[in-house]
């Protein structure tokens, strides 16, 4: 199980990016960091989601 | 004379002012800290001016564009500065204000091109953008290439939804998120002042908790 947002989802295996595509995410809109790291954009396909891994997207809205 | 326009307090005076307030050990360290403020709207210029207010050492104020008519009702400008670069407007309104305040103004658009040496001397970044995309570009880039630094950002605070619900969230160590997290400036009736200036508020007292040690929210 990964812990997402709080949540345990069954994803382990999966990519950064395949989750947040699968979730409906605006990847150009978001943060996500993984066990407490930022993980980098262009990282997004190649960090895969183990198990017992803590992971916090922060989408961003507008308005300031 | 009380009430004399152009009698101002003396640096000693002003000093002494904020010590008998804060205590000398926390305005030491206020006054010995740099914040970058990026983006100098609703939620920037709120945040450089609790700040300086708060005898903050340096603020570092970027924004690339002019004070617009539009921008009064919740932007710390005033009717006499539309047309102005926000820099400069808030720049010389903060002098009023605190006029020992040390300032840097960068008039550009921040971007990953000049955002390393732009922010190199902060101590703690204040995002402020209004654009979601330039958010999530600059919480990418600090937390990414500038690891040793705090970043408070802000998501979520269009909208006459119920005050209570503007919130600071300590997402990991040094990336704090204020606001509701939800309310885009695309739904609804946009931004409304008393909204934006409690998340800007979130976001100013967070720098203030960070200075003071106080890491957890």
């Amino acid at each position: 199980m990964v812990r997402i947002n709080g949540e345990n989802l069954d994803v382990v295996g999966k990519s950064v990016a395949e989750y947040l595509n699968s979730s409906g995410y605006d990847l150009m809109r978001v943060a996500v960091e993984l066990n407490g790291d930022i993980v980098p954009k262009a990282q997004y396909s190649d960090t895969i989601f183990k198990d017992g891994d803590s992971v916090e997207v922060v989408s961003f809205v507008g308005g300031g | 004379m009380w009430g004399v326009a152009d009698m101002i307090p003396s640096k000693e005076e002003w000093i002494q002012a904020l010590d008998d307030r804060h205590g000398i050990e926390f305005q030491k360290k206020i006054s010995s800290t740099t914040v970058a403020v990026c983006g100098l709207g609703g939620l920037g210029s709120n945040i450089a001016i609790s700040l300086a207010r708060a005898g903050i050492g340096k603020l570092i104020l970027i924004d690339f564009d002019k004070v617009d008519i539009t921008n009064l009702h919740r932007q710390q400008y005033k009717a006499n500065q539309i047309g102005m670069c926000k820099t400069e407007a808030l720049q010389n309104n903060l002098k009023e204000i605190n006029p020992y305040l040390e300032t840097k103004i960068h008039t550009i658009c921040l971007d990953e091109s000049n955002a390393k040496d732009v922010l190199a001397d902060a101590d703690i970044i204040c995002e402020a953008f209004d654009n979601a995309e330039a958010k999530a570009n600059i919480v990418n880039f600090v937390l990414s290439e500038m690891p040793n630094k705090y970043i408070v950002a802000a998501s979520g605070m269009a909208g006459l939804d119920s005050a209570n619900l503007i919130k600071t969230r300590k997402v990991s160590k040094r990336f704090y998120l204020c606001g509701d997290e939800v309310s885009d400036i695309k739904d609804g009736i946009g931004l409304v002042s008393t909204r934006v200036m409690l998340c800007a508020a979130h976001q100013a007292h967070t720098v203030l908790r960070i200075i003071a040690e106080e890491y957890e929210v």
